[in-house]
C-alpha cells in the first residue's frame, strides 16, 4: 500500500468501517430476515418467500399507508403554502425582520415529544379543559373530544397542527435563501415592464424563480411526512394502548416488530416496502417536477 | 434588503398589513413556549382546571426543585443521559465525519470515488425506516439498555460525511498548499490548518447535531427498554401517557429540556439559518 492510501484508509476507514457494521449489515439482515418466518428471532430457519410481502400488501399495513396519504394530503401543501407566505412576509420587511425569523424558526429547537405534551395537555386537552375547547365555547359550541373519537376525525386537527408549528420554520429559511437568491435586476425589469406590485411579480417574477426551492420543499417534506412517528406515538397512545385509525406505517411496523409479537419477518419486510416506496416516489417526483433539469 | 424600484414595493397599507399578519403568527408560534412555562410554574389544579385561563393563579418556583429530586419521576438522571448522548455523539460525528469528509475530499487514492458512492447510497435510506433491523443488530451485540446502543449506532451517519467533503471541496487550496511546503503531512494539514480555520462550519454542524440528538425519540424509545437508560424524550413520553404523573413536572422537565437549545438557537441564529439554507439539513 504506498502511502498516500494508507493515508486515505486512516481517515476513511474508522468512518467506513462503522456505516458497514451499523447500515449495510442491518439493511442486508433485515433483507433475509423479511424471507423468513422470524417471530422472536433473529437466526430464523423456515423459509416463507415472499409470504411476508403479499401479507404486508394485503393486511393493515397497507391500511397504515393510507393513513400516512391523508396526512401528506394535509400536511404536504400547508406546510408549502404557510412556508413560503411567511418567507415571502419576513424577507421584504425592512425592520424587526431578524426577530420574525427567530421567532418562526424556533420550534425547530423543540422536540415532538414536547409539542405533542402541549398540544394534548393545554391545546387540545378532553372535553372539560384545553384553549381549544374555551375558544369553542366563545362561540356557543359544544367541546370536541379531539383525540380519543376517531368519528368525526379530529385527531387529524391536532396531528397536523403539532407538525405545522414544528416545521414550517425550517421551509420558511429554505424559502428565504431562494428569495435571496434571486436577482434584483429581474424585479426591475418587471417594473419597466410595467408589472403591478403584489401578485403579479409574485406569480411571474418571484414563483417561477423559486421551482428549484419549492421541489426540495416538497420533497423533504413528503418524505418526513413517510416517517411521521413521534407525535402519533405520543399524541395517540395512552396507557391502554394505541388506537387503531391514525396509525401511520412506523407506528404500525414499532409494534408490529417491537411489541408483543416482535414479529422481525413481517417488520423488516414492511421497513423494506417503505424504504422502496420512498425512494420510489423521491424518484417519481423528481422526473414529474424536472429536479436535475438545468435551470435556465 | 429591498433594492427593488419604489413602485414595485408594497405601500403604507400592504406594510402595515404585512406586519399585522406577521404578529399574529408570531403570537401564534409562541405560545406553546409560554405554555410550556406557565404550566411548569401551575399547579396540578390550575393545569387541568375547566376554567382556561392564560395566567397561573399563582407561580410556583419549588416545582424546579421538585423535579430533581422527585424519586417516582427520574427526571434528572433521564437529562443527565440526554446529554451525555448528546455530547458523545455530536463530538463524535463531527470527529468521524469531518475524519471521512476531508480524506474523501483531499487525498487522490484510486477507489476514492467508488468509496464515496458507498457513502452517498445510504442517503437513499431513511435513517427511520431501518429502526427494525438496527435494533435487531444492536440486541444481538447486547446493547439494548445500554450507552453504547444508544450513542454508537447513531455515530456513523452518511450526511455528515458527505457535507463535510462538501466543505472541504470550497476549502482554499492554496492555504494547504503552503503547509505542505513546510513539510506537513495529510494529518498535520488537516489538524493544524483545516480544523482551525473551519470553526464557522463545524460550529454549525455541531449545533444542528446537538439538537437533533437531544430530540431523538425513536432510537432511544427502541433501545432505551429500562427506566436507567431514558433520555428525558423518553421519560417524558412514558409519563405523558402514564396516570398519576405530576404534570406540572413533566413541563419543568420540558423547560429545562428545551431551554439551553433556545438560548443556543438565540445566539448562534444568523450562523444556523445559513448553515440551513446552505446544506438543506434537518436538526
Amino acid at each position: 500500500m504506498t502511502r498516500r492510501a494508507g493515508a486515505f484508509w486512516l481517515f476513511v476507514g474508522p468512518f467506513l468501517i462503522g456505516l458497514l457494521i451499523f447500515n449495510y449489515i442491518p439493511i442486508g439482515w433485515s433483507a433475509y430476515l423479511s424471507f423468513f418466518d422470524a417471530q422472536g428471532t433473529v437466526t430464523p430457519d423456515t423459509f416463507v418467500g415472499l409470504r411476508n410481502y403479499a401479507d404486508m400488501l394485503t393486511g393493515p399495513f397497507a391500511q397504515s399507508l393510507l393513513t400516512f396519504s391523508v396526512f401528506a394530503l394535509f400536511i404536504v401543501p400547508l406546510t408549502f403554502a404557510l412556508a413560503l407566505g411567511l418567507a415571502v412576509a419576513v424577507n421584504r420587511i425592512r425592520f424587526a425582520r431578524a426577530f420574525f425569523r427567530s421567532v418562526f424558526f424556533l420550534p425547530t429547537a423543540c422536540s415532538y415529544v414536547v409539542a405533542a405534551m402541549v398540544w394534548k395537555l393545554s391545546l387540545f386537552s378532553g372535553v372539560r379543559f384545553g384553549l381549544a375547547n374555551t375558544v369553542l365555547d366563545w362561540f356557543g359550541q359544544d367541546p370536541v373530544a379531539w383525540l380519543s373519537n376517531p368519528d368525526p376525525p379530529w385527531y387529524w386537527v391536532v396531528l397536523v397542527t403539532a407538525r405545522l408549528w414544528l416545521q414550517v420554520g425550517f421551509y420558511m429559511i429554505l424559502f428565504i435563501a431562494g428569495l435571496q437568491r434571486i436577482p434584483d435586476s429581474l424585479y426591475e425589469a418587471a417594473y419597466v415592464d410595467g408589472a403591478k406590485p403584489g401578485w403579479q411579480v409574485f406569480r411571474h417574477i418571484t414563483f417561477p424563480q423559486l421551482r428549484p426551492t419549492s421541489i426540495a420543499v416538497l420533497l423533504l417534506s413528503l418524505i418526513a411526512a413517510y416517517q411521521a412517528f413521534d407525535e402519533f406515538y405520543n399524541l395517540l397512545g395512552t396507557a391502554r394502548g394505541y388506537p387503531d385509525f391514525g396509525r401511520p406505517p412506523l407506528v404500525y411496523l414499532y409494534y408490529l416488530a417491537l411489541g408483543q409479537t416482535q414479529d422481525y419477518g413481517h417488520g423488516s419486510a414492511g421497513a423494506l416496502l417503505l424504504a422502496l416506496l420512498i425512494a420510489l416516489v423521491t424518484l417519481l417526483q423528481g422526473r414529474l417536477l424536472g429536479l436535475g433539469r438545468r435551470e435556465a | 434588503m429591498d433594492n427593488r424600484p419604489v413602485g414595485l414595493r408594497p405601500g403604507i397599507a400592504g406594510t402595515a398589513l404585512r406586519y399585522a399578519a406577521l404578529a399574529v403568527a408570531a403570537l401564534l408560534f409562541l405560545l406553546p413556549f409560554y405554555l410550556i412555562v406557565r404550566n411548569g410554574l401551575s399547579t396540578e389544579a390550575d393545569i387541568t382546571s375547566p376554567e382556561w385561563s392564560l395566567f397561573p393563579s399563582s407561580l410556583h418556583w419549588e416545582n424546579i426543585g421538585e423535579l430533581f429530586t422527585d424519586p417516582s419521576v427520574p427526571m434528572a438522571h433521564a437529562l443527565w443521559n440526554s446529554l451525555v448522548i448528546a455530547v458523545l455523539q455530536t463530538g463524535g460525528q463531527l470527529l468521524l465525519g469531518s475524519l471521512c469528509g476531508y480524506g474523501l475530499a483531499r487525498i487522490p487514492y484510486q477507489h476514492a470515488n467508488k468509496i464515496f458512492y458507498l457513502v452517498v447510497a445510504t442517503l437513499m435510506v431513511p435513517a427511520a425506516v431501518t429502526f427494525v433491523p438496527s435494533f435487531v443488530l444492536v440486541s444481538s451485540l447486547g446493547w439494548v439498555s445500554s450507552l453504547r446502543g444508544l450513542v454508537i449506532p447513531g455515530l456513523f451517519v452518511g450526511f455528515t460525511a458527505f457535507m463535510f467533503r462538501q466543505y472541504f471541496l470550497s476549502f482554499p487550496r492554496e492555504l494547504e498548499e503552503a503547509a505542505r511546503i513546510d513539510g506537513l503531512g495529510y494529518w498535520g494539514t488537516y489538524w493544524r490548518i483545516v480544523v482551525p480555520n473551519s470553526g464557522g462550519f463545524f460550529a454549525a454542524v455541531a449545533v444542528i447535531q446537538f439538537i437533533g440528538s437531544w430530540n431523538s425519540f425513536l432510537w432511544p424509545l427502541v433501545i432505551g427498554q429500562d427506566e436507567d437508560s431514558w433520555t428525558v424524550q423518553v421519560a417524558m413520553s412514558t409519563f405523558l401517557t402514564a396516570q398519576n404523573v405530576n404534570i406540572h413536572e413533566l413541563f419543568v422537565a420540558a423547560a429545562v429540556g428545551i431551554l439551553p437549545l433556545v438560548l443556543v438557537f438565540v445566539i448562534l441564529q444568523r450562523f444556523l439559518v445559513r448553515g440551513v439554507a446552505e446544506t438543506g439539513i434537518k436538526g
